[in-house]
């Protein structure tokens, strides 16, 4: 049993609050990424769950015992760090079976579980080397190496692809999730990359300002964000997020975004923003979500023309960005029917995937 | 980028025969002004003829010196070193020179890597006052530490005696017993020279990234494991190089041991550079002394061959 609680854990330096009061709850072999800006406090989240922070206030549990004052080697983790944090003056397998000589397992036993790892990870030909000779790929899979043999009850990735190339990135992603479903282990990995936290999680958590803003399965989290900040920080191009006023039109309701554009609320959607009707509130609706008119069947009232200040060509897709009462927005059209910049562009909203967030409270209502 | 500029014209190459030699010699000297490698020499040149005129030239004329008669009158070879190792206080004076240079780096290198650890682990502000006061050793003038030192060690008004008699110890002849006198000087040394391991070391553990020691903490490593398995392993090479640093210096060390005892007593603390001094000015022998003098050249050659090899090597596998 390896499974991972918080329960309200606090980290405190001096007079800042890093991580308020956190609770968390991650069973068994389930594979969490913590994701969110820098200083959001995911970093430290992971490294009190390693032990190499204090925990403020709270308790961290491990397969069920608290471990606050436990020391690392006793929490039974193994971690991957960003920079990789191989001891340079060994080679891969020295690195390999470093914590296993420690822990005084027998040669063979080390010599068996390193090559295992290898063979895993596909360094077999390189346990000979150091650091310096390998790529930072290579390094990569040697530190992914070092936390596999120790069979730990929990492994922790602290950015572990931050230091590699865009192409090597994508490689070891499907590497990590491909080793991860091999070798079930509960998993916490931290990254700041929203691309990552998709497509590795089974749960992300998005922190900021030291706080879970929400946690929920990659598409969860996409497709109902619950708060402002989620909704603008999972998905690239990110969520367009515009002012609006809620009007009431005839029966319907209707999101007056300028004073040429106002779009229709679908009718299922229109009960549960009535009460709103007449307030200031931020729309929001992501950029593929803005098309060109393309269904037979949509909603000709959900369109409307943009003149288009920049057009990237994308290969699959084109993003086009036009200005809606001085707010930039972004729509994915097909390439082509993409229109020049400076053009006017018929556009379609698919107001079925709208959101509507309450300024104040930033909570998507 | 390329470290020279390439000016190629085809037009005027082989077009004009009657080209001056003194234009040729002009835009030699334009290419060469232009080279940067040219002009790096160039800038490094005071220092070249500072080093050739104060280092290669006393080293060259002390070998040509070293194969003289007495008078300086004739050329003898290696008359005066065959003599010197003929003799019995030479071999002693080497024994000395090598008791006195490997345990006072010995010490040095141990105090300073004991020192380091304990500062790098005080806070930063607690840090720096440390720092300060355990350079002071190194900053003060090392003829008037050395002064400061006999005075302690004096037979008739020793502060050391002083304080042993208090406590009820015999009084240690320091200076004027052969082995207190070795154990003197050496104590010396180390005073004057750990603070130069602890400020080098404590840099060097500064420069041990802090994720190698979290690793190791997840790996299971204890204090004691960590510093075997990682601090030590990524220090040889600072290590390495200021033990062959300190050797080179205190093989040559010449003011310590001329103030407190002057080589005495019977020769028993004479290192290189004293009896060399004792030979070559007291008793007006320079090629003797200049001989005596060379000795040391070839036992740091060796060492350091043996410690800058091992050095490159490290630094090729870690980076």
């Amino acid at each position: 049993m390896a499974e991972v609680a918080l329960r309200n854990v606090i980290k405190r330096y001096d007079d800042v609050e890093a991580v308020r009061s956190i609770s968390l709850d991650i069973p068994d072999n389930e594979f969490v990424v913590l994701v969110g800006p820098s200083g959001c406090g995911k970093s430290t989240t992971l490294r009190m769950i390693a032990g190499l922070e204090e925990v403020s206030a709270g308790d961290i549990y491990i397969g069920g015992a608290i471990v606050n004052d436990l020391p690392p080697k006793d929490r039974d983790i193994a971690m991957v760090f960003q920079n990789y944090a191989l001891y340079p003056h060994m080679s891969a397998f020295e690195n390999m079976s470093f914590g296993l000589k420690l822990r005084k397992f027998s040669k063979d036993e080390i010599k068996k579980r390193v090559d295992h790892a290898a063979r895993i990870l596909d360094i077999t030909e390189l346990l000979d080397r150091k650091p310096k000779a390998l790529s930072g790929g290579q390094r990569q899979r040697v530190a992914m190496g070092r936390a596999i043999v120790r069979n730990p009850k929990v492994f922790l990735f602290d950015e572990p692809l931050s230091n590699l190339d865009a192409k090597l990135r994508v490689q070891m992603r499907t590497e990590i999730k491909r080793v991860h479903q091999m070798v079930k282990t509960t998993t916490v990995y931290v990254t700041h990359d929203q691309v990552e936290a998709m497509t590795l999680a089974d749960r992300v958590v998005v922190m900021n300002g030291g706080v879970i803003e929400q946690i929920a399965s990659p598409q969860d989290l996409y497709h109902h964000p619950r708060t402002r900040f989620v909704a603008g920080f999972i998905g690239s191009p990110a969520m367009n997020l515009i002012r609006c006023r809620l009007e009431q039109n005839g029966v319907g309701l209707r999101v007056r975004i300028s004073d040429a554009i106002s779009l229709p609320v679908p009718a299922p959607l229109s009960a549960r923003y009535q009460a709103l009707t007449g307030k200031e509130l931020i729309f929001g609706l992501r950029p593929e979500h803005i098309t060109e008119p393309r269904r037979s069947d949509r909603d000709q009232q959900s369109e409307f023309t943009a003149t288009l200040d920049v057009v990237e060509p994308m290969g699959m897709e084109t993003m086009v960005y036009f200005t809606v009462d001085g707010q930039e927005v972004c729509g994915r059209v097909e390439p082509g029917s993409a229109k020049g910049p400076g053009e006017a562009m018929p556009l379609y909203a698919d107001m079925n995937r709208m959101h509507l967030i309450d300024p104040q409270t930033g909570l998507v209502l | 980028m390329a470290d020279t500029v390439q000016t190629w014209s085809p037009d005027l190459q082989g077009s004009l025969p009657g080209i001056s030699a003194s234009a040729s010699a002009r835009r030699g000297l334009r290419l060469f002004m232009r080279r940067r490698s040219s002009i790096a020499f160039l800038m490094c040149l005071p220092l070249i003829v500072i080093i050739a005129g104060l280092v290669l030239y006393p080293a060259c004329y002390s070998i040509y010196l070293s194969m003289l008669n007495k008078a300086q009158t004739r050329f003898i070879g290696l008359d005066n070193f065959t003599f010197l190792l003929s003799r019995d206080v030479f071999r002693q004076v080497v024994e000395q020179t090598a008791i006195f240079a490997l345990s006072a780096v010995f010490f040095k290198a141990l105090i300073g890597l004991i020192t380091a650890h304990l500062i790098n682990n005080l806070p930063a502000k607690g840090q720096r006052k440390w720092r300060g006061m355990l350079l002071v050793p190194w900053v003060i003038p090392l003829a008037l530490s050395s002064l400061g030192w006999w005075w302690l060690f004096d037979p008739t008004h020793s502060a050391l005696n002083y304080v042993l008699s208090s406590l009820g110890f015999d009084e240690i002849p320091w200076l004027s017993s052969p082995y207190w006198a070795r154990f003197s000087v050496i104590l010396v040394n180390v005073w004057y020279g750990a603070p130069f391991f602890l400020i080098m070391y404590l840099a060097a553990l500064k420069s041990v990234p802090e994720q190698l020691y979290e690793a190791a903490a997840i790996d299971g490593a204890n204090a004691w494991q960590k510093f075997i398995h990682i601090t030590l392993p990524m220090m040889r090479n600072i290590i390495a190089i200021t033990v062959l640093f300190s050797l080179i210096v205190t093989f040559a060390n010449f003011d310590i041991v001329q103030i407190m005892t002057a080589g005495g007593p019977r020769n028993m603390t004479h290192v290189f550079a004293t009896y060399a001094f004792m030979l070559g000015i007291r008793s007006g022998d320079l090629p003797l002394g200049a001989a005596t003098s060379l000795f040391m050249f070839p036992i740091l050659a060796i060492a350091a061959i043996f410690i800058l090899r091992g050095v490159r090597k490290r630094g090729r596998e870690i980076g």
